[in-house]
């Protein structure tokens, strides 16, 4: 789970001192908020279409076995099938023995959030495989050997320049005085190699953004058509995919995918939707002569029935993401999880234990945008909040937060002691304040000092003065 | 209303130590609006900076505590979309296993308003007969806004406000980076919400910030302070009920 080095505390001051992740996340705001809202407001019926989505999707989670044996059996009667990953190393070793028996030298490979969660670009070029990311932002961070900054665009924290400057370094068979300044130039590169690519892999890989329980169909939403090519040129075609993609019909499926779209991008449907059944039949033009699916446990059954199953209604839209405060300040790699933002921070202690990752849901204000703009309605902040109490009881919570948090609650459950501190803390500091009102430092709040001036009390508490005001007869 | 409404003023602990002037204005608005104010002396904290940081114990043991505090009055009014919040959204669920405060929990939150939202909804307020001659910005608090849905409310009242001029911020839905505690765990990602905030702030021209939160408020006049602003801050409340000839919030006095 983990994407690189540190916390969010430790990543935050590079986050905010580069230049080009601040301009690409200043652009959130006009770019994927603004696009959301339009098209939300576009169709009538979109909070209707929220609450069918996630009252559909809760019927499934209620009978998640029954809808996955379905599929399965589904799956197969068409030709395909399904290998059963509890853990990430199941998937990997899974994923590794398809490609072993293909006799398999190149790996294409379409967007997939489950691959960055289980690690298998790493896994396989350490078995000797050459993997290709295939989706152009996965492709350009892959050539940066960098993880994804976003679950739905991994390279958001790139500028055109640093994209092109990571195509003259790597694509060195090109010549090295080409134009690279348009980003048409950029993009006819890209394709040139990865058609290439494309051509020759022997393998696909994509991820799926939903499972069709009655037909054993997955979905597959792209802008680049890519995740095409990747599954139809390669002679096998694995699908990785978690077990909670599941949707009982196409019409539930369309449902979704009706939020999907305009809650990510705010496109009413992203350029390709893509329904696939089982591989390459008699008479059919192109396809696989293999079709795999892999689905991924990794943490998710121990998530139903608890406080964090409402989560697994989510369908990777990030709106969440794009709309939060906090990830608009630091972006998605200070997170140091694959899953950033609100959504992974209740994903990720989920996945990957709450002792290594109690500070993603402690790194929120609850200002309650995420839930607001959630397609699937998944109450986020009171699910990050269920994680603080967790890490409270667990005394994973740091011992300064704990001691501080023991002081004032001992105070504040006795109002006398609490009105003889106030009642004598407050003018003591107004008067320390003086004719300023207020304190440009002041001894335990460097916290807030170091960046904001602390407005000073005005001196008697209000509770003091309203006895005398009462007792002076009011108004 | 058939009679004068009793109602329980929770000042909240930011208002009781940092800005009196805020309890007396919503006193006085209440007042003026025909209520029978008092103000429990056994009040101190709603809970939220345990609740939010895990300590459900504590949260459940202020809650119990306000509880205790307010149950007899007919309304609980706070000058506070986050503290009112805390009552409304947050206790009937802290306190749904407690056998003696459930339904407490439950009836306490029904009857629990934040300040603004009190007057227009339920006392029928149209306008504030105050003046104020300037062009304002008003921040609207998360909590306010989607915990207790407050948004219309206090543009309703300042636009009676004589001479005062509304201006839109352009994020107006967004966080100013307070967030209770989050502002000193996190200091430098809160500082750099807060000044996306006033750079809004001073965009708009306005040469007031109003809010109806003074934690928000605090955050924001801190930080407008130490960029050497000029543009005051003050709770909106001030303003309605015509406190506004002291010191605005961090001003000089």
């Amino acid at each position: 789970m983990r994407s690189r080095p540190g916390s969010i505390k430790s990543n935050t001051h590079a986050a905010l001192a580069d230049p080009v992740l601040q301009e690409a996340l200043a652009k959130l705001k006009t770019g994927f908020q603004a696009k959301r809202k339009i098209a939300a407001a576009n169709l009538p019926e979109f909070d209707a279409l929220r609450d069918q989505a996630r009252d559909m999707k809760t019927m499934v989670l209620n009978d998640l076995d029954s809808y996955l044996e379905i599929f399965e059996s589904k799956v197969v009667e068409q030709g395909g099938q399904v290998h059963w990953a509890e853990t990430a190393q199941d998937a990997r070793d899974i994923v590794l023995s398809i490609c072993k028996k293909a006799n398999a030298k190149l790996i294409a490979k379409g967007k997939s959030m489950i691959s960055e969660e289980i690690m298998l670009n790493h896994w396989l070029e350490e078995h000797g495989f050459e993997v290709v990311e295939t989706d152009l932002g996965e492709y350009i961070i892959q050539l940066r050997k960098e993880p994804p900054s976003h679950i739905i665009a991994p390279a958001i924290h790139l500028n055109r320049k640093q994209v092109a400057s990571a195509f003259k370094e790597r694509h060195k068979e090109l010549n090295a005085d080409r134009p690279l300044d348009e980003p048409r130039a950029l993009l006819d590169e890209a394709r040139a190699i990865l058609r290439q690519k494309f051509l020759a892999a022997d393998v696909g890989i994509t991820g799926a953004n939903f499972l069709v329980a009655e037909t054993g169909s997955f979905v597959l939403v792209t802008n680049e058509g890519n995740g095409d090519l990747t599954q139809t040129l390669p002679r096998v075609h694995i699908v990785l995919a978690s077990i909670e993609k599941l949707v009982p019909t196409l019409e539930a499926a369309s449902l979704a995918v009706r939020l999907l779209a305009r809650s990510a991008t705010g496109q009413e449907m992203t350029s390709y939707t893509t329904v696939t059944t089982g591989p390459k039949r008699q008479g059919d033009l192109d396809g696989p002569d293999e079709f795999h699916i892999v689905l991924l446990d990794n943490g998710r059954t121990a998530m139903m029935g608890g406080p964090f199953e409402d989560m697994l209604r989510c369908i990777r839209c990030a709106a969440c993401i794009n709309h939060c405060p906090v990830y608009g300040a630091i972006g998605g790699h200070a997170y140091a999880s694959f899953y950033c933002g609100p959504m992974g921070s209740v994903l990720t202690p989920a996945l990957a234990g709450l002792e290594d990752w109690a500070e993603m849901p402690d790194a929120s204000t609850f200002c309650g945008r995420c839930e607001q703009v959630c397609p699937m309605r998944i109450p986020l902040p009171r699910m990050m909040r269920a994680w603080r109490e967790r890490a409270f009881e667990r005394a994973i919570t740091p011992t300064a937060t704990r001691f501080g948090l023991g002081v004032w609650g001992f105070v504040a459950r006795r109002p006398w002691l609490y009105r003889a501190l106030v009642n004598l803390g407050m003018p003591l500091l107004a008067l320390m304040a003086g004719k300023r009102g207020r304190f440009a430092h002041l001894p335990l709040a460097s916290g807030w000092t170091k960046s904001r001036d602390l407005p000073a009390p005005e001196g008697k508490t209000f509770l003091a003065q309203w006895d005398a005001y009462k007792k002076g007869g009011g108004r | 209303m058939a009679k004068e409404p009793r109602v329980g003023l929770f000042a909240t602990c930011l208002v009781d130590a940092m800005r009196p002037q805020i309890g007396f204005a919503a006193a006085k608005l209440l007042e003026d609006a025909g209520c029978i104010v008092e103000v429990p002396p056994s009040q101190t904290c709603c809970g939220q900076p345990a609740y939010n940081n895990g300590d459900r114990e504590t949260a459940r043991a202020l809650a119990r505590q306000v509880i205790d505090s307010f149950k007899e009055y007919d309304y609980i009014v706070v000058p506070s979309g986050s503290c009112a919040g805390m009552i409304h959204a947050h206790y009937p669920a802290l306190l749904a296993d407690d056998p003696n405060y459930a339904a407490l929990a439950l009836s306490l939150a029904s009857r629990t308003f934040e300040l603004v939202s009190f007057l227009v909804r339920v006392l029928k307020l149209e306008r504030a007969t105050a003046s104020y001659g300037e062009a304002v910005a008003y921040h609207d608090s998360c909590s306010g806004l989607r915990e207790l849905g407050i948004k219309d409310e206090p543009r309703q009242l300042l636009a009676g406000v004589e001479g005062l001029e509304l201006r839109e911020l352009a994020g107006a839905e967004e966080c100013c980076g307070f967030g209770g505690t989050f502002c000193v765990k996190y200091p430098d990602i809160s500082t750099k919400m807060v000044t996306d905030k006033t750079a809004d702030i001073e965009a708009t021209g306005a040469t007031t910030v109003l809010a109806g939160d003074l934690g928000c408020l605090l955050n924001i006049a801190g930080r407008l302070k130490r960029q050497g602003s000029k543009v005051k801050a003050r709770h909106v409340a001030e303003v309605l009920a015509g406190f506004v000839g002291g010191p605005a919030i961090g001003e000089e006095r």
